[in-house]
């Protein structure tokens, strides 16, 4: 292109600059002032008395990352594998669920885990709890899932899992084949080819698939506050309820929504130190 | 053979596994539109009575409605501008683009609620100042003779905002998805039109446009999913007054939602559906013609 057309993206520039750039501006005001915006490091020297729901929301949140990899990695490994038709169904169907909203699939999770949800119905169905007094000498008519970690665990899973597969399947769908063929002919068994050639290939995937699903999980609010009870509060409930919620007060909310940004900025430049060039892996 | 047959099965298990845990909540909420009663939990028996009921709620119509047009317009919009933008920032210097890209890609990375939670003091501090501005300032203007008062009008958050914000968090995948393409296209290509005579804006019909279309199609599929599935930022920047479907859901979820909810996401659910397997049929076909014409 000889002639320049730089001049199409000002637009979109100072678009960026009044509801990307300014925002953020306006968080990193409001977390270092007070009420009447004097300046003040209050905020985040008060962040100490949060520390519970710190390490909740990051102890969740890597869990929950984690078994989106174990999860995740085999099956987008075993999708790679298929045919072309059976990778497009495939494909549609990881798809598909994320077009019904999140709350609604969360709600559902939830009456699926309620004290008399359908989890606790079938296994009454099926005698279990009968069995259980039975032996046990205990008296049980269900099992307490939502309130738990473990339920905000599984909403989270539930609901970022697909961020996880489709980054690590279009990084493996687009390996060189010839490069396995390789492995092969000098020796390599099929562990070996997997341990050095195929996951390290794959490395870019997996960090954005991390990233993906380490993002939301860390900072979500709908999901724990769903299936956590109330009781399982994370970062995002403590934002959220600085803003919207009870305890009003938007300079400590923005502090620990700065806190979240410097996470995220921390996440990005891990990813773009080790994949480079992968925006297309971000993406599908 | 045999094994390599073995851990196939074994596999399509597996995946069959993953699948029945993605969509055991969905097949619930489906199954249960379908419920006499009001429970989500207890089958009562078949009706339809709920998706007889979800005509008459003015509120989940309305909130549909919010959602559907603020997908509709923040997709349209960012389709086009970020199509013009990629296309400014592919002839760009590399030293322009690189910081631009890095801005680019903050909404995009950003936790959800930060992004939400910025735009919400944002939107409330630039009002605070535009309304106070207007309360205390009124402009006189004589036009043939009357005088006319003219008062600014206030401002607040609603649907416009709501609208800004997903239109800023769509560029930037629309952005994505084109980039790529700019890139793969020959260059060669656009110059051949100049030089046959075409003027820019004829070059970027006739081979810019074509050549970029896959990106373009698939960024605004991905940001059309992404307005509809947004709960979080229009949480923060819809104001009281306008609720899009997953805000009314949220806030149905503190005192029970009723099935209504679940016969309009049924509905939601199978239209898509139908809309994914007609563009799969339609793709799938499109390259078994291309491969046969490649054969003969």
């Amino acid at each position: 292109m000889k002639n320049n057309r730089s001049f199409l993206a000002i637009p979109y520039v100072v678009w960026m600059a009044l509801f990307v750039v300014a925002p953020i501006i306006m968080v990193v005001i409001y977390s270092f002032t007070t009420a009447d915006f004097s300046f003040t490091t209050d905020n985040f020297t008060r962040m100490g008395t949060f520390a519970v729901i710190f390490t909740r929301s990051f102890k969740l949140a890597i869990i929950a990352t984690l078994i989106c990899l174990l999860v995740g990695y085999p099956l987008a490994y075993a999708m790679a594998r298929e045919g072309k038709e059976f990778q497009r169904v495939a494909m549609l169907l990881i798809m598909l669920p994320m077009w019904v909203n999140f709350l609604l699939r969360t709600y559902a999770t939830m009456s699926i885990l309620e004290n008399n949800g359908i989890l606790n119905q079938l296994f009454s169905a099926i005698g279990l709890f009968d069995f259980l007094n039975n032996t046990m000498g205990t008296d049980i008519q269900y099992f307490r899932m939502i309130g738990t970690q473990g339920a905000v665990v599984l909403g989270m899973v539930y609901n970022y899992l697909p961020f996880m597969i489709l980054p690590i399947y279009s990084v493996i769908i687009k390996l060189d084949q010839s490069l396995l063929e390789a492995a092969r002919d000098l020796g390599a068994n099929s562990l070996g080819v997997f341990r050095k050639v195929i996951f390290p290939l794959s490395l870019p995937g997996i960090l954005s698939g991390v990233t993906m699903v380490f993002v939301p999980s860390v900072s979500t609010f709908a999901i724990s506050r769903l299936l956590g009870g109330g009781i399982q509060m994370m970062l995002g409930d403590l934002i959220e309820q600085q803003f919207l919620g009870g305890a009003y007060n938007p300079h400590l909310g923005s502090a620990i929504a700065l806190v979240m940004m410097i996470i995220v900025v921390v996440c990005m430049w891990v990813m773009n130190h080790f994949g480079e060039g992968e925006e297309q892996a971000v993406m599908l | 053979m045999s094994t390599n047959r073995k851990n196939r099965v074994g596999s399509r298990l597996y995946m069959a596994l993953v699948f029945f845990f993605l969509y055991a909540p969905i097949l619930l909420l489906i199954v249960f539109s379908f419920n006499a009663g009001k429970s989500g939990v207890v089958w009562q028996g078949f009706s339809l009575q709920w998706y007889a009921e979800l005509f008459q709620d003015r509120l989940i119509i309305q909130s549909v409605y919010t959602t559907l047009l603020v997908s509709v317009l923040a997709t349209a919009i960012a389709t086009v501008v970020g199509t013009f933008t990629a296309i400014g920032f592919f002839s760009m210097r590399r030293r322009w683009r690189a910081p631009l890209l890095t801005v680019n890609n903050i909404p995009m990375m950003n936790a959800d609620i930060v992004t939400g939670v910025a735009m919400c003091l944002f939107f409330v501090a630039v009002f605070g100042g535009w309304n106070y501005l207007a309360s205390n300032y009124a402009f006189t203007v004589n036009l043939f003779g009357a005088i006319y008062r003219i008062t600014l009008p206030k401002l607040y958050l609603g649907f416009g905002t709501l609208l800004i914000a997903h239109v800023t968090f769509n560029i930037p995948y629309v952005i994505l998805s084109v980039s790529p393409k700019l890139r793969q296209m020959d260059s060669n290509l656009v110059d051949a039109a100049r030089d046959l005579g075409c003027t820019w804006l004829q070059a970027f019909g006739k081979v810019i446009l074509p050549e970029i279309m896959p990106g373009i199609i698939s960024g605004a599929l991905i940001a059309f999913t992404m307005s509809v599935d947004d709960f979080v930022i229009s949480y923060f920047t819809a104001g009281s007054s306008t609720s899009t479907l997953a805000m009314t859901i949220y806030g149905m979820t503190k005192k029970g939602v009723t099935p209504e909810i679940n016969a309009i996401s049924t509905i939601l659910f199978v239209v898509v559906l139908f809309l994914l397997i007609v563009v799969n049929v339609r793709e799938s076909r499109a390259e078994k013609a291309a491969a046969k014409r490649q054969l003969s």
